[in-house]
């Protein structure tokens, strides 16, 4: 089975093991190797990209390591691919201009 | 636990034995690389900020120029730089090991500096190959950390797997060192938290907001983060940061080593996890690193960064096993096979740390078997930081 990692029980994404398509149900287990939770995956997220677990509003924080590490700029459902379309950073904007794929 | 070093004439103890070739401005790097050109163990270096660079560039080559792991220097000046070669090989010099400098205008232009250059660096090597390595114990060692080209596996993967190579080196008596201001950005309580003392504490936070100035400039299009990370999945800065602290493991952070225009604070002999307030780009946060002591680096990288440092062996760590299969010649060790679940991340760590000891010991790393040599030297723009009001530590 496809595997996400949580990596702090206060996480609201997993990073995903495998590259994921839309309708995998997949594990998430937690950096201890044991199995969390599933979830139904509601579109492609690449190797190493995020998975939201949980619900995350427009405007609210976005958790990984136990930390914030940017914030909603729309609603976020699990299953979610969670990356630079819809989470900007609390600290630092980059410039979308130099990002060499289409998004 | 020992290594075979090389013990220099001012006490310190290096892992190489390298003869450099030192164009202190880069007008004379062509006459400096047909000097090293054909010396066995000589290897030329420049900066690129002019012949009148400044403080900061003085010195971090003034503390290359005496990193345990140079045996000679012999610096290359053009005659009329604003840092004369004769200043800095003095400067040099105080360290006890050879030092000797030529001059292409004096010695009437370039064939006659190339020939009178060769003879001394030949002289020099003839010298140095003598030099036999000698058994020191590990707490002599002085470690840096680096990651670059991440993607998320560095965080989940290559990260720890050094962090914990680092808590076995400190446990051990050794030093770690960490030159990476930028990705601390959103990592701020984690790495205060270990500070020794509130003194650190503050200069750990003051760190991290003149760096977030510096790359924040409303209206200036800057990038800090590469398309290797965003493709690899890391979205935000606090991201990165969070995966990046990692790699300096879990113990005490005893300073954060001043790299400015004013000072280049070399690395305690404290055993200790050290952060330099240098710069986060490599190859040249490498040379701020060898700079204040740093022997050997060991760097992380998730899409697979392949370069290395003139003087500095880097032990390349892949948490990436795609990477890590796809380039095999460059990678020295897979810490994917802890996302892949074969093995912990204990297990990786003491990999890390034998392979370690046995490039201290001689061994070349993969970077270093292919050739690389990259050396390049950071400065910060002064004008920047006064208008940011941005004060001295």
């Amino acid at each position: 089975m496809k595997r996400a990692i949580r990596m702090d029980p206060k996480d609201g994404v997993a990073t995903a093991l495998n590259d994921l398509v839309a309708g995998d149900r997949i594990t998430v287990v937690s950096a201890g190797q044991e199995v969390v939770k599933e979830v139904v995956v509601t579109e492609a997220i690449p190797f190493g990209h995020k998975v939201a677990l949980s619900k995350i509003e427009k405007g609210t924080k976005v958790i990984k390591y136990g930390e914030v590490i940017g914030v909603a700029s729309q609603d976020i459902v699990p299953g979610n691919h969670a990356h630079i379309h819809n989470v900007n950073s609390n600290r630092m904007q980059m410039p979308k201009v130099w990002y060499r794929k289409e998004e | 636990m020992k290594f075979q070093g090389y013990e220099r004439p001012d006490g310190s103890v290096g892992v190489r034995n390298h003869i450099l070739v030192m164009a202190v401005a880069d007008c004379s790097e062509p006459v400096a690389k047909m000097i090293a050109n054909g010396t066995e163990g000589a290897v030329a270096v420049t900066q690129h900020y002019g012949c009148i660079p400044g403080e900061m560039v003085a010195n971090i080559l003034i503390g290359v120029g005496k990193s345990p792991n140079v045996a000679a220097v012999l610096l290359v000046g053009m005659g009329c730089e604003g840092m004369p070669a004769d200043s800095l090989g003095k400067m040099i010099k105080e360290s006890g090991k050879p030092v000797d400098w030529v001059c292409i205008q004096e010695l009437g232009g370039t064939r006659n500096a190339v020939t009178k250059g060769k003879q001394i660096v030949k002289a020099m090597s003839e010298k140095v190959q003598g030099l036999k390595r000698k058994e020191f114990d590990v707490s002599r060692l002085v470690v840096g950390v680096k990651c670059g080209g991440s993607d998320t596996t560095s965080g989940l993967a290559g990260n720890p797997a050094v962090g914990a190579f680092a808590d076995m080196l400190v446990d051990a008596g050794g030093a770690v060192v960490m030159s990476e201001p930028i990705e601390a950005i959103g990592a701020e309580e984690p790495l205060a938290k270990r500070a020794i003392n509130d003194l650190v504490r503050k200069r750990i936070y003051k760190m991290i907001s003149d760096e977030e100035k510096r790359w924040s400039v409303p209206g200036a299009q800057v990038e800090f983060m590469c398309s290797g990370n965003i493709e690899g999945g890391l979205t935000t800065i606090e991201e990165k940061s969070l995966g990046a602290i990692h790699k300096s493991g879990d113990r005490p952070i005893r300073g954060v080593l001043e790299a400015s225009s004013r000072l280049l604070e070399k690395v305690p002999e404290v055993a200790g996890v050290y952060l330099q307030d240098a710069t986060h780009m490599e190859p040249m946060a490498m040379s701020s690193m060898a700079a204040a002591g740093v022997q050997i680096i060991v760097f992380v990288t998730g899409c697979g960064g392949s370069f290395g440092h003139a003087i500095v062996p880097m032990l390349k760590v892949t948490g990436n096993s795609e990477t890590y299969r796809r380039m095999k010649d460059d990678m020295d060790i897979n810490a994917g096979t802890i996302i892949d679940g074969q093995e912990s991340i204990g297990a990786v760590s003491q990999r890390i740390f034998n392979e370690v000891i046995e490039v201290a010991s001689g061994k070349l790393c993969l970077g270093e078997a292919l050739g690389y040599n990259n050396f390049s030297v950071f400065r910060r723009d002064s004008r920047l930081d006064t208008l940011l009001g941005i004060s001295s530590p």
